[in-house]
């Protein structure tokens, strides 16, 4: 009896998770290969598709890399020094989190745009943001700020600050500190984070879209790329893109759930 | 620049206005490299794009503001969105407790597989979502064609805007649930149990109160993150106005039509709701650490 409730229970819950998230993850695979691979071959070598794959790997290469030097910053920040306004030091780098992607990318257009802030000025110096690459990089950032900093900070204060005053009283300098003890020490949590980063800067769309002007094959991102072959019913085209974008997804997924392990071991 | 500081120290221990001196040195030490950095980078990524968006608001002065934030195309896009987000925020709240509760106390073959693939809404692009939430959803699709002959529309409708936020909303709740479970022992129910009462009263005055504060943390969290979707939305909606059109596929509308001022407007709402909803899940998760204290 204890058992059937047992059953009945694991069954409700695999059953909604199989209609809202493992149905619709399936169709994905299904989708993109049910006609063989030939047509999903055509559609991942045509040249829109082959220019938005390095469209988003550009962005994610300037975005991972600079979130990286800020949030190992910012976390060093907030776990080494008590100072007042900490707690709402945190939730500001939270702030891209709770803030929809389409009014971020809103922000940079009211900032960067023609008429916005820094238009006139980035007019008569022949500099474009919106509608080019940097607005899509300044999106990107903007809502992949946060990851870094947050696994990185829960690492750090788990140390403790003992070993670093160590090094420091033994003549290390803080360039030999950072190399020496702090990264080997929060070395998992800082690779979580910049996995995070990377999954959420290849696959952002919202923000990116808004800021893009979606020029196919000029500023059209993988993700971008999905919504507008589907929107011309090039569905092949569209699937081919989801599949290697959820793919990249499923990478991710595995990768989480061994670095997670060697968070927990250390 | 802190380590000559600390040498420095020990050298002279007693020289009082030495002592003074480093204080400041101390101070000043403190505005080093990484708070620099953390300082500059925030203003530019985060601060300076938000003051801009309060500041393009206020130059259009109240009325104006007022007229446009309340139209009956953008009361009718809250609605949507609002209503249908706290729908599918709360239909999660059970299920996600529910699964969560299944993930961390029975034991059963694929356990592992299903916990990880719990987060695929996070790893997943929106976009992709969309697409495959619109097939799927469909009339010929691999769930939707159960539900056409009833003559329910799925993708394209509503309800599809309500499956979108489903699926996006979910981990928010199993994720923010699952440690607080695992902390929790079981021999509370037991002991619950032993002396006599029923399941349902375990249930009801044992092991739902502890766990009010993380569900309603994390029915707010997914709230928050429906209520600002765009990428699956856009795709399994029609985005038509006064039927399944939210307030950030508006935005992106009022912005494609060189309509600044009306994308501004709702694009501050759209803010001021989720700096008040980060303030409540603040709340409530400093709610949920008293709880764990005890």
């Amino acid at each position: 009896m204890q058992l059937n409730k047992h059953y009945l229970l694991i069954g409700v819950a695999v059953g909604y998770l199989g209609l809202v998230l493992f149905i619709p993850g399936a169709a994905v695979f299904y989708q993109a290969f049910h006609l063989g691979v030939k047509p999903f071959l055509s559609a991942v070598t045509t040249r829109e598709f082959i220019e938005a794959v390095k469209l988003t790997v550009i962005i994610a290469g300037i975005t991972v890399p600079l979130n990286v030097i800020f949030g190992l910053c910012t976390a060093w920040v907030i776990a080494r020094n008590q100072f007042p306004g900490r707690a709402l030091l945190m939730s500001i780098i939270d702030l891209p989190f709770s803030v929809s992607a389409v009014v971020a990318g809103l922000m940079i257009v009211l900032l960067y745009g023609r008429n916005g802030w820094f238009g006139g000025f980035l007019e008569n110096i022949g500099v474009k943001i919106v509608f080019a690459l940097p607005g899509m990089v300044i999106a990107t950032i903007f809502v992949t700020l946060p990851f870094v900093a947050r696994e990185v900070i829960p690492v750090l204060e788990e140390m403790g600050s003992e070993q670093e005053e160590a090094a420091r009283s033994l003549g290390a300098s803080d360039w030999q500190i950072f190399w020496r003890v702090i990264l080997p020490n929060i070395r998992w949590g800082l690779l979580y984070g910049v996995l995070l980063t990377n999954s959420r800067a290849m696959g952002e769309f919202g923000a990116v879209s808004v800021v893009s002007g979606s020029i196919l094959g000029k500023t059209s991102t993988l993700p971008i790329f999905v919504e507008q072959a589907y929107k011309n019913y090039q569905t092949e085209a569209a699937f081919g893109a989801a599949v290697i974008l959820a793919l990249l997804g499923v990478v991710t997924l595995v990768m989480k759930e061994i670095l997670e392990r060697q968070v927990h071991h250390n | 620049m802190a380590g000559n500081y600390s040498i420095k120290m020990t050298e002279f221990p007693s020289e009082r206005p030495l002592a003074k001196e480093n204080k400041i040195k101390q101070l000043l030490g403190k505005i080093s490299i990484p708070w620099t950095i953390t300082i500059s980078y925030l203003i530019l990524i985060l601060l300076l794009p938000i003051t801009a968006l309060i500041t393009k608001s206020i130059t259009l002065g109240f009325d104006e503001f007022w007229r446009i934030a309340t139209s009956k195309v953008a009361m009718s896009a809250y609605e949507v969105s609002f209503v249908t987000a706290f729908i599918a925020a709360l239909i999660n709240g059970v299920m996600g407790t529910l699964i969560a509760w299944v993930l961390v106390r029975y034991q059963f073959p694929g356990k592992k597989v299903i916990d990880a693939a719990v987060d695929l809404p996070f790893a997943l692009p929106t976009s992709v979502a969309g697409l495959v939430l619109a097939t799927v959803y469909s009339d010929k699709g691999w769930i939707g064609q159960f539900f056409a002959p009833f003559g329910i529309k799925i993708a394209f409708t509503r309800l599809g805007v309500f499956v979108a936020m489903l699926f996006i909303s979910l981990p928010f709740i199993v994720r923010t649930l699952q440690p607080v479970l695992q902390e929790m022992e079981s021999e509370v129910e037991e002991a619950s149990l032993s002396l006599g009462a029923s399941e349902w009263q375990t249930f009801w005055r044992v092991i739902l109160p502890p766990l009010l504060p993380p569900i309603l943390t994390g029915v707010a969290l997914g709230f928050s993150r429906a209520v600002g979707e765009y990428g699956s939305v856009v795709i399994v909606s029609s985005g038509i106005p006064f039927k399944d059109l939210i307030a950030p596929v508006l935005v992106f509308q009022r912005l494609e039509q060189y309509d600044i001022a009306g994308a501004t407007v709702i694009g501050t709402v759209l803010l001021i709701v989720s700096l008040i909803l980060l303030l409540l899940i603040n709340l409530l998760q400093q709610w949920g650490r008293r709880y764990a204290v005890k």
